[in-house]
């Protein structure tokens, strides 16, 4: 807004202002304030206008905003650890000296949240995901799935020759489970599912490792494999619960089974005692490393920065973050180089593109449908043939390569590397984005008058005067809208520099596509792609302010 | 799934005809097997659904070539909620990650795979080949090299294997190696003298790791590095490099079938497994169509069948004496099996548990290491 309509605009609100003083709102017919009225109006248009675009909103926020949204949450998600290893996260709070293994606590909690989730399956998953951060995570889970069956059992051993009504489901059932519950089971006919397992009043007051790990059991198999709870002889961990209450003693507990609860309570200070954490030694010798637990303290959290970081050649440590060590460090390199790379196709877009889009803009009608053809051509052709094309033409024993040869211009022995690095994809990517450049050009070219020249050159310019200060000006959006067209696209290319980059042209969106498809890391994909997004929107907002986006057409 | 089993289990008398069982008219109609495409795909069909098919005319089987993406497209449509896929064929290190992931079916091999024909349970005749509690071997198939037969420098023998890759003085020219460090890793340390059963000792330290990739340095600007199988056969038949790793089937057909000039090196050939896994979450019907088939397409008559078509070996050991000649070329094929004696005097197994571990580590230091 120049000043002096910045100065009209105050005069005219100053007016308004003491017109409203000296009359209050001006009304309409009906005596509603006039402002309101219109706004009436105008919101049902709104409305209406709304209501139009809707199925094109809807059918974009659905396919396209949701899954990008989703896929790029994923980026921060950490959610698996704390929703597998729940009663562990919890443990670890309190672990401060991390230079010495957790206590038994937390190895208890661990053996009570492995064994439900083995018997879910999931434990593995747990195991994949924090192998991304510290190697030998996947396998260790997978093992320690297969062994922790035997924690506990030395417990449950004793237990059962203690009296043997340990050994049966009936003795836990009275014992835990709440008498409601036992009534619908009991009304339950078969082969209909049980109703969910409820712990008896007071239970968990006098023993709360046992409770639990016995709801985590039975609730467990009911959902897993539609057992029943009442058939099935508890996990060897709900009898390390149990001996470690009881150790703990029973609180002067007088429920049923407190006869055989009692006999046990006396009996178990002189039990054989194995620490729960030289069980899992006797798993795999890594439970007894701080590193494997203080990775899974590290990455307890349900939102984590450590795949953004990955993302940047960084990693989340126990002592907080810090760079990759060097030999890893490659995605800061492969974001160099893609952006370095997408702006050399794009200049040589513009260098190939605007000579044609110009001879195209000034041959007749009939000649320059015939040449549009031509441009279009490639255009109609698989992504995958054209890339393969310029392998054929490009390799050492390709056709230029031996044309070079047959001159006489390049040694037989000395061939030309014009693939597998940087250059075949500059090449094979300025070929298959060119039509983006020239479209655009065109259509704006066309719409430049040639009398404009003319009169340039009339008015004494040269050639290149003419050409240069006032044809080139009227081309430029075209120019811009070309650049943001082929710079988008070519950024988040994967499939040609996959096939012609060799090891120094590949991008970051090949990584991308690694980790989607093969190492099913999706949240170090998520977070690339969101660095990708960024710069994009980043370099778009720096074209804005050096050239303008209003200086961009399409036609 | 579990009930099903257990029936299968309970009726275990008339184990090798599980399809009177579930035949009960609660089996699916059709059923979307994947694979890999190519002549591969086509081994299958010829040897397991075609017939299959003509057992059971009703049966609609669809092929979808998806192979090389199933691991993500399976955990897409696991969180979709809408699995469409009933049998998928994928290498085994992929079914160690499946499994991991919840996203194939654990199977206890002896209730629903045919025993051998002399009544050695399934497990036993598969062998150590079951690495995965949701895998079923088909093939047993080895990455190793091909070399230009007419590149050859006069007077020197033809390359016999890994090692003569990184032997640019005898043999010059360039190299096709795959973008990936499984393979590529443990051959460098097998050729810089570090002995077999060393080598993934070697490989989790980091003397190891620089030690293989100062190996790798001596060919690193002499090589291409394929993406695809397909790829590296196609440098060879242009002539582009001189030797290439690749999969000895692919080799196979471009030796046997299309009469390249191309030669075998099989020393320190890697082998590696292929078979299915059964996504987790199908509905019973589908479910019961797909063991069904299952329990036809890999007994131990169906996987002999399939070598007639493809050079792999077949996952039982008691297919191995029925391999005959090539259905189409009519020539014996024992001798381009991997596992034939000749071939298989230095080999090593792909290591799928140390590199389910390892895996994401050393692809990121593989790929800094291409990289610079």
């Amino acid at each position: 807004m120049t000043d002096a309509a910045a100065g009209m605009g105050r005069a005219a609100s100053d007016a308004r202002k003491l017109d409203a003083v000296a009359t209050g709102p001006m009304l309409a017919a009906d005596g509603r304030p006039l402002k309101a009225s219109l706004n009436r109006a105008l919101r049902a248009q709104k409305l209406r206008a709304l209501a139009l675009i809707a199925p094109l909103l809807l059918f974009i926020l659905v396919t396209f905003i949701a899954p990008i949204a989703d896929m790029l949450f994923r980026s921060v998600e950490n959610q698996i650890v704390s929703e597998t290893l729940p009663r562990t996260v919890i443990a670890l709070e309190d672990w401060q000296e991390t230079s010495q293994l957790p206590g038994e606590d937390a190895y208890a909690a661990l053996a009570y949240d492995f064994m439900e989730a083995a018997e879910r399956r999931e434990h593995t998953r747990v195991g994949s995901r924090l192998n991304y951060e510290t190697t030998g995570m996947s396998s260790l889970f997978r093992q320690s799935g297969r062994g922790i069956d035997d924690v506990g059992e030395i417990y449950a051993d004793q237990f059962v020759a203690l009296n043997p009504a340990w050994e049966e489901p009936a003795t836990w059932v009275a014992l835990m489970a709440s008498e409601r519950w036992q009534a619908e089971a009991a009304e339950t006919e078969t082969d209909t599912a049980l109703p969910r397992f409820e712990l008896a009043p007071g239970i968990a007051d006098v023993l709360p490792e046992t409770a639990d790990a016995y709801r985590s059991f039975a609730r467990t198999i009911m959902s897993e494999d539609e057992d029943d709870p009442r058939a099935e002889e508890p996990w060897n961990t709900v009898y390390l619960a149990l001996y470690r209450d009881l150790l703990a003693g029973t609180g002067g507990y007088d429920g049923p089974q407190a006869a055989l609860l009692n006999e046990a309570a006396t009996a178990v200070p002189v039990f054989e005692a194995v620490s729960v954490q030289a069980q899992f030694a006797d798993i795999n010798e890594d439970w007894a490393d701080t590193e494997v637990w203080e990775t899974i303290e590290a990455f307890s959290d349900p939102y984590t920065a450590g795949y953004f970081l990955a993302a940047i050649d960084m990693q989340l440590t126990p002592d907080g973050i810090e760079a990759q060590p060097e030999e890893q460090q490659i995605y800061i390199l492969l974001f160099q180089r893609t952006i370095f790379m997408s702006l050399m196709i794009t200049f040589s877009c513009i260098l190939l593109g605007y000579p044609i889009a110009y001879l195209l803009s000034n041959l007749p009608m009939r000649t320059s449908n015939l040449l549009l053809i031509l441009v279009l051509l490639p255009f109609w052709t698989s992504l995958l043939v054209r890339t393969s094309a310029w392998k054929v033409l490009l390799q050492q024993e390709g056709v230029i390569n031996d044309i070079l040869v047959w001159i006489g211009l390049v040694a037989d022995d000395a061939r030309l590397q014009l693939i597998n690095n940087q250059l075949g994809t500059i090449i094979a990517m300025t070929h298959i984005l060119l039509p983006f450049m020239i479209l655009p050009l065109y259509s704006v070219m066309k719409t430049i008058p040639p009398s404009y020249v003319r009169a340039a050159k009339s008015l004494g310019a040269t050639d290149w005067t003419a050409f240069w200060r006032v044809y080139f000006p009227q081309s430029v959006p075209g120019i811009g809208a070309g650049c943001i067209l082929v710079f988008i696209l070519a950024i988040g290319y994967y499939i040609t520099p996959e096939l012609v980059g060799g090891r120094t042209g590949t991008f970051i969106s090949n990584r991308i596509a690694f980790h989607i498809s093969s190492s099913l890391n999706w949240g170090l994909a998520a977070a690339l792609g969101s660095i990708l997004l960024a710069l994009v929107l980043a370099l778009y907002w720096l074209y804005d302010r050096i050239v303008g986006i209003d200086n961009v057409k399409l036609g | 799934m579990k009930l099903k089993t257990a029936m299968l289990l309970t009726t275990g008398a008339v184990i090798a005809v599980p399809a009177l069982v579930l035949a009960e008219g609660h089996m699916s109609d059709s059923m979307t097997l994947v694979s890999w495409g190519g002549a591969y795909q086509t081994s299958q069909i010829r040897a397991y659904s075609d017939p299959y098919q003509e057992m059971n005319p009703g049966v609609e089987v669809i092929w979808d070539e998806s192979s090389n993406e199933a691991v993500s497209r399976l955990r897409a449509m696991n969180e979709a909620g809408n699995v469409t896929w009933d049998l998928v064929d994928v290498e085994a290190a992929d079914a160690i990650r499946l499994c991991d992931e919840g996203l194939a079916m654990e199977i206890d091999h002896d209730e629903v795979l045919a025993p051998a024909p002399d009544g050695t349970p399934a497990s036993e005749d598969f062998g150590d080949l079951l690495v995965s509690d949701c895998f079923i071997p088909q093939i047993v198939f080895s990455t190793t090299f091909g070399y230009r037969t007419d590149q050859v420098p006069e007077g020197v023998a033809a390359p016999t294997g890994a090692c003569d890759v990184f032997d640019l003085e005898t043999y010059p020219g360039r190299r096709g190696l795959n973008r990936q460090p499984i393979a590529n890793m443990e051959w460098a340390l097998l050729c810089s003298g570090v002995a077999y059963e060393d080598v993934y000792d070697t490989l989790e330290t980091e003397e190891g790791i620089a030690q293989a990739f100062a190996m790798l340095d001596t060919i690193k600007d002499e090589t291409i590095w394929w993406s695809s199988a397909a790829e590296a056969i196609q440098l060879l038949a242009d002539g582009e490099v001189f030797m290439a790793s690749s999969f000895n089937g692919r080799l196979f057909s471009a030796i046997e079938e299309q009469g390249q000039p191309i030669g075998m090196a099989w020393d320190w050939q890697m082998f590696d497994i292929d078979g299915w896994v059964i996504p987790e979450g199908l509905p019973e019907d589908r479910l019961a169509r797909v063991m069904d088939f299952l329990h036809f397409a890999t007994d131990t008559q169906r996987l002999a069948d399939q070598a007639l078509y493809i050079s792999y070996g077949p996952a039982r050991a008691s297919s191995a004496p029925l391999v005959g000649n090539h259905a189409d070329l009519d020539i014996p094929m024992a001798p381009h099996m991997p596992t034939e004696p000749a071939n298989a005097e230095n080999t090593f197994v792909n290591n799928y548990e140390w590199w389910a571990d390892y895996r994401d580590d050393l692809d990121s230091r593989f790929q800094a290491w291409l990289a610079q």
